[in-house]
């Protein structure tokens, strides 16, 4: 259980979302011209990602609307969410995924005081 | 190594039980082995032992990143069955409940395998039907396969209780199944490979692969290259994680699954009963634990903790139905990284790079094949093509469609 930025209603409980798998998969364009192997990957294949990982959710117990996140799926810390069609973020290279954005931020004016 | 025997405890009393030898040794990597096996789990150990028993190769590794049996192994329900829809998952998992059968002896190891009889139930008329169509198809293939009534369901469990929010219409019983102690299938059969030279190396993460010109010729460690004739990848959660090293990509997805132990109690439940509609399956150990189970978080994680709200997901039914167990307090709780499929049925593949084969994505429940998995992947690593039980489980399956789909029999209840 963790918690997860809506970009309209802001951080909530994870069980208000529902996840809807790897972000930024783009459906073949001309599905009739590529190769078995290739429409296989599409469907099929993933990162599955032991790091930082771009994914989709839904507020589906809220707003109702689908949204881009970066997660670490080792914390399960949420970096930061955007909207569909967005560039990703990028957490600074130093990100452990044990905070938030926000937190960070806070940590980060923190330690320059 | 020495024969476990009443003899031999016996013998070691009269020392006090303290010159009992290493179950098995723990060997520095040597420079190269015709076969390295990535993963110490009960499903890598079981390729070990079988390349060593029934292929005659017994210049094998097996590598492990933390210990033994640390993994997936040592974080299921421990729930052997075979009642699987398709045809080609029947002749796997009946493979492996045929294996268990002899395993403690083919070992001389106690993995007390215990068929207690695995029931299956039914709340709904689709529930009915499913159980209907599929308990003959496995009959047609061969496995045992009963329809409970509701009355048949009350006599084998006394304590369940039928008319709970989703009434139980009926089960389904395969007398065959059980469960067995996963710690001792790990440590069985990693003792019975090392008898056979078997070097185990734990505590040795595998960092990269040696690949030239498309063929796999070693693997990079936390303790040094070591050079390979052939690499087994059998990875479990972390699948897609090496096959990103060797410079591919899995169509899998890790996701966790917790259960959860309470504590001891007296003789209660005397078989494993498991319902598909409201998630969640129990059985008893012999230690007397309840032992508890459900679906697995939703998102894909590699954190081996589960989410908390998934526990009040899974005890919720299981207090509809058990009612006697409302004062019951659960003593442990832990979760396990799940490489899933989309049809939910395993891989056992050749793969892109020349001489390394992958065995992954048995998701939530790979435990109950581990003797079948580790034959037929032994077999295939061997002969380099796969073993006819494993041949439909390769991962063009996902190019060609030819799916083994156990979504409906399979991916709940395990």
């Amino acid at each position: 259980m963790f918690l997860v930025k809506c970009p309209w209603c802001g951080w909530r409980d994870q069980t208000e979302f529902s996840y809807g798998g790897e972000a930024h998969i783009a459906r073949p364009l001309e599905p009739g011209q590529i190769s078995d192997a290739e429409w296989g990957d599409y469907i099929y294949t993933r990162r599955n990602t032991k790091g930082v990982h771009a994914e989709r959710w839904s507020h589906t117990q809220g707003c109702g609307r689908w949204f881009n996140a970066l997660r670490h799926t080792v914390t399960d810390v949420m970096w930061d969410s955007y909207k569909m069609g967005e560039d990703a973020p990028t957490p600074p290279k130093d990100w452990d995924g044990m905070t938030c954005c926000d937190d960070h931020k806070k940590l980060a004016e923190g330690a320059k005081k | 190594m020495k024969k476990y025997s009443i003899f031999a405890i016996a013998r070691n009393a009269r020392t006090h039980h303290e010159n009992w030898e290493r179950a098995w040794r723990s060997p520095d990597p040597k420079p190269h082995y015709d076969v390295v096996i990535v993963g110490g789990g009960g499903h890598g150990l079981a390729t070990a032992y079988y390349l060593a028993k029934e292929c005659g190769i017994t210049n094998v590794a097996v590598i492990e990143k933390g210990w033994l049996g640390g993994g997936n192994t040592g974080r299921n329900t421990t729930i052997v069955r075979s009642n699987y829809l398709m045809d080609e998952s029947a002749a796997l998992y009946d493979h492996a409940v045929q294996l268990w059968e002899d395993l403690s002896d083919e070992l001389n190891y106690n993995v007390m395998f215990s068929q207690r009889g695995l029931l299956h139930l039914a709340h709904n008329v689709h529930d009915m039907q499913e159980i209907g169509r599929r308990g003959n198809s496995i009959y047609m293939n061969g496995i045992d396969s009963e329809f409970l009534s509701p009355g048949q369901v009350k006599d084998m469990v006394p304590i369940i209780n039928l008319n709970c929010r989703y009434p139980v219409m009926g089960g389904l019983l395969q007398r065959r199944g059980g469960t067995a102690r996963h710690d001792a299938v790990a440590w069985g059969y990693a003792r019975a490979a090392d008898a056979m030279g078997v070097d185990i190396i734990q505590n040795c993460e595998v960092t990269g692969f040696k690949i030239e010109g498309g063929v796999v010729k070693g693997v990079e460690t936390t303790r040094g290259s070591i050079g390979a004739g052939k690499v087994g990848v059998v990875a479990a959660g972390h699948s897609s994680v090496v096959a990103e090293m060797a410079g591919f990509r899995m169509p899998l997805e890790s996701f966790p699954l917790q259960a959860f132990v309470s504590e001891p109690m007296k003789p209660i439940v005397d078989c494993v009963i498991m319902s598909n509609a409201i998630h969640a399956y129990i059985s008893q150990s012999d230690k007397g634990e309840l032992v508890i189970g459900g679906s697995g978080d939703p998102f894909i994680s590699y954190s081996q903790r589960g989410s908390f709200d998934q526990i009040e997901h899974v005890v919720g039914p299981v207090l509809e139905l058990y009612p006697i167990f409302s004062r019951v307090r659960m003593l442990r709780q832990w979760g396990g990284i799940t490489d899933v499929t989309v049809d939910r049925s395993p891989i056992m593949t050749k793969t892109p790079v020349e001489n390394m084969f992958f065995n992954c994505g048995w998701g939530t429940g790979g435990f109950k094949a581990t003797p079948g998995s580790g034959h037929v992947f032994a077999h295939s690593i061997a002969k380099g093509e796969m073993h006819p039980i494993a041949a439909p489980f390769s991962m063009d399956r996902f190019h060609t469609g030819a799916l083994i789909d156990e979504a409906a029999a399979a991916a709940v209840a395990h």
